[in-house]
């Protein structure tokens, strides 16, 4: 069961405030479907200007990455540079 | 530098062995740069070429109510003109994700404005003729009518109830309920750990201060200039200097309505960049220019086009507070931003908040960002894009802790530093990093007790970037002779050629002089991510070292042919092949295969698509030693040293380079540089002479320590280098001046006229 953790704002708009969600899933794309079954419309809004870390690996560009059965999963900012 | 030196300027916690990684040849493009033959972006000529000019606002708001180009058009030599009306219309919701949310509305916009113009030097029309001259009296021909209204140039401006909008869609997002008015502020963003409230009320010390920093800009030496040419069945040719051919390619085409397979961009060499050419100005504006007039078109900026209209980074209002223990435990932090994002959305106000406590190990954290528009330039990437502003408040804040609490700033930092483990403030642990090692060299290093006299001030600051990975694409290519191409497609800002160079020569086994590398236009090359982000020596250096592995692969299965061996047989050593278990052939050299190659199956080469993941952090720590002038309020930098956490430094007098420029730019950030509109919102400081930036007579060698704590996500331990060393400079040279006048400096820049007001007290 990987552990979710939404950005406040986002938490805020789907999910009443709840940033922590526990989810079942082989790996992200899987989560954030099922994240979207529950909390309707979030898939859209995570997929558009949001990076993703997997036990604190920060992935700008997510899709099918594999998820462990306890994965840590923050959603984040994506992270520009100069 | 020799072996010994090197030892001095280089703490190794790896303790591995390169033959070619971490030695300092000659960057394969030096001399061309230093004898002037490299071509920049205004080098470029084409036949019958003709030239460009935009028209700007004089205005920093106003609605345009009409544009009269006949005169223009009426004078003889003009060969063609553009408004906004040219370009394609694009749906507001239209956005790239890439490594930021970009609205291609707002930044075609920004090339070419539309219905409003929103600060002074915005694009309203081009024009284009056979001279220059002529292109410049024909801007002055283009009438254009306005409706001007009030500008909104501070933060403070912008957040007033009745203020002035800039746009009337937007809605302030990541508040609730969401607001059914529009405003100025585009966004909120929060970041929380645990319960900082509660928290506070454990701490034995408080320490709460408001900071505030002004618009600057990235000051890169070469301004921006482009030829493009359209041929008559439609393909775009464009040559340009930026930090990314593609990313070029991608806005051109989508602002000018064309495919992505008919526009060809060809990189010219670049004159500094530093976040600043990472989106187009007038690319779209040549493209159209060369359209209609069936002529290539030249377009080059001037200094004053830059200052009014490119970049710059956000000025911002940060607010920090930080509770401690008196044995110097932090037990919680806040940190409320506000950024300004210019004429657009998008401020790296959420970076701020997730980079400003980084470095420290705090269990209760909050920041919050407010992302505000205001009638500037619309704000571009800036070495580690939010970061100094966020850091300059919480490392003031530090300094003052250990005033207060009467310890060492280093021993301070020491004890509260972020480690393997550690949860920074966006909820992420780190993995290995060097942040601790980092405050040791410091501690340690001879400048840290040098003493001091009057009216003199050391300061301490540290920093924290995240550093990017990303698309790169690498191709190594075997020549006839055994020699090497390594191709790639990201622009060379800082030394990165000799850096592909360097890591290919290790994976090949080769000297570096044997190896050519060069960047590739958007036909020559699959897709890279642009140059930024302290990507490329991570992410196209991984591609590079795979292409080489690649290569190699090739080679031994050929010398599995020329010796009728399995390629199991087959190792690969020191730069040639060799058979493992006979003696009876002889090593096989790469020119020795290379030979061969038609016999074997043709050309070798190598290659790689990636999308590089692992990329480690960077942390660094600054000290630096001031002198303030009490009669004048001059700041003299006396000593600087710039200490990082740099993985492994792949060439490391190019990472030196980066950690000395980065610094130098935090130090104009902190002493002289900021944006002084009249009160029309009209940019007063359009040249160097009054936008004051350091020059090498300004200071002193800027001494460098790298700490090399590998990171475990390359196959070499590289980190991103160029971003972080802009994070500390600001607290350093604030930290200093504070510590010398015996008052705290919060608003900068510290200018004479400024430091004057704090020593009178005013």
């Amino acid at each position: 069961m990987a552990k979710v953790y939404l950005p406040v704002e986002v938490a805020r708009s789907f999910a009443a405030g709840v940033g922590e969600h526990d989810v079942e899933a082989a790996d992200i794309r899987s989560l954030v479907t099922r994240l979207d079954e529950r909390l309707p419309g979030i898939a859209a809004r995570l997929e558009r200007g949001f990076a993703v870390a997997i036990d604190g690996e920060i992935i700008q560009d997510w899709f099918v990455e594999d998820l462990r059965p306890a994965s840590e999963v923050r959603f984040l900012p994506a992270i520009e540079g100069g | 530098m020799g072996n010994e030196e090197n030892q001095l300027r280089i703490i190794d916690y790896s303790g591995r062995e390169f033959r070619h990684i971490g030695t300092r040849p000659v960057r394969p493009d030096g001399v061309d740069k230093v004898t002037g033959r490299a071509n920049f972006g205004a080098d470029f000529t084409v036949n019958g070429m003709i030239f460009g000019r935009v028209v700007r606002s004089p205005h920093a708001h106003a609605r345009i109510k009409k544009i009269n180009v006949d005169k223009a058009l009426a004078l003889p030599g003009v060969k063609a003109v553009v408004t906004g009306q040219d370009f394609p219309q694009l749906d507001p919701s239209d956005k790239a994700v890439g490594e930021v949310v970009v609205s291609y509305y707002d930044m075609s916009h920004n090339t070419i404005a539309r219905d409003k113009v929103l600060y002074d030097g915005h694009a309203v029309a081009a024009v284009a003729a056979t001279s220059a001259a002529i292109a410049e009296q024909a801007a002055a021909l283009i009438e254009v009518e306005y409706e001007v209204l009030k500008p909104v140039m501070s933060i403070a401006d912008a957040l007033k109830k009745n203020a002035p909008l800039l746009h009337k869609n937007i809605f302030t997002s990541g508040v609730e309920p969401t607001p059914d008015k529009p405003s100025n502020v585009c966004s909120r963003t929060e970041f929380k750990l645990g319960d900082p409230g509660a928290a506070f009320a454990q701490a034995d010390v408080i320490v709460e201060r408001e900071f505030s920093t002004q618009t600057v800009h990235q000051g890169y030496i070469e301004p921006h200039a482009c030829v493009a040419s359209v041929n008559n069945d439609g393909q775009v040719s464009i040559w340009c200097s930026s930090q990314g051919q593609f990313m070029v390619r991608a806005y051109t085409s989508k602002f000018c309505g064309l495919e992505e397979s008919k526009v060809k961009v060809i990189p010219a060499e670049i004159g500094g960049g530093f976040g600043g050419k990472t989106v187009v100005y007038l690319e779209p504006l040549a493209v159209m220019l060369a359209k209609k007039s069936g002529r290539a078109v030249k377009m080059t900026m001037t200094r004053d086009e830059v200052m009014r209209a490119t970049g710059p980074t956000s000025g911002g209002i940060a607010r920090a507070k930080i509770g401690a223990k008196k044995d110097g435990t932090l037990v919680a932090g806040e940190l409320e931003l506000h950024y300004e994002a210019g004429a657009f959305a998008g401020s790296p106000v959420a970076l701020g908040c997730m980079t400003g406590f980084a470095p420290y190990n705090l269990e209760h954290v909050s920041c919050v960002g407010w992302d505000v528009v205001v009638n500037r330039p619309k704000a571009a990437a800036y070495r580690a894009p939010g970061a100094p502003v966020a850091a300059f408040a919480v490392e003031g804040v530090m300094d003052e802790l250990a005033e207060k609490l009467g310890m060492d700033p280093i021993e301070l930092r020491l004890k509260n530093a972020a480690r393997e483990g550690t949860q920074a403030p966006y909820g992420v642990k780190f993995n290995r990093i060097g942040y601790a090692e980092t405050l040791e060299a410091a501690k340690n290093c001879p400048h840290y007790s040098i003493p001091l006299g009057p009216n003199q001030g050391r300061g301490v600051a540290s920093g924290f970037w995240f550093n990017i990975g990303g698309t790169s694409s690498a191709e190594v290519m075997i020549n006839e002779d055994g020699t090497v191409i390594v191709v790639t497609g990201n622009p060379d800002i800082g030394g990165s050629r000799a850096s592909m160079a360097l890591m290919a020569a290790e994976v090949l086994g080769i000297d570096v002089k044997h190896i050519k590398p060069i960047i590739a236009d958007t036909e020559s090359v699959p897709f890279s991510m642009l140059t930024g982000g302290s990507r490329v020596t991570f992410a196209t250096g991984k591609a590079v070292i795979e292409a080489a592995e690649d290569a190699v692969k090739d080679m031994k299965r050929r010398a599995a042919k020329i010796w009728g061996v399995d390629i199991a047989q087959v190792d690969w050593d020191n730069g040639r092949a060799v058979c493992i278990e006979s003696d009876q052939h002889k090593p096989l050299s790469i020119a020795d295969i290379a030979a061969k190659a038609d016999k074997t199956g043709g050309a070798i080469s190598g290659k790689a698509n990636i999308n590089a993941k692992g990329a480690g952090p960077g942390f660094g720590t600054h000290i630096c030693d001031v002198e303030v002038d009490p009669e004048t309020g001059r700041v003299t930098v006396l000593r600087y040293t710039a200490i990082q956490d740099v993985g492994k430094a792949i060439h490391p007098s190019y990472v030196e380079g980066q950690l000395q420029g980065g610094a130098v730019q935090g130090i104009g950030w902190a002493l002289n540089e900021e944006y002084v509109y009249d009160a029309e919102g009209r940019l007063q400081n359009t040249g160097f002479l009054d936008y004051r930036m350091p020059v090498a007579s300004d200071l002193p060698m800027i001494d460098t320590i790298l700490v090399e704590v590998p990171n475990e996500g390359h196959p070499y331990g590289v980190r991103g280098v160029g971003e972080t060393p802009i994070v500390p400079p600001l607290g350093a040279v604030a930290n200093a001046v504070s510590r010398a006048l015996g008052k705290r400096c919060a608003d900068l820049p510290l200018s004479p006229p400024r430091l004057l007001s704090i020593i009178d007290g005013k």
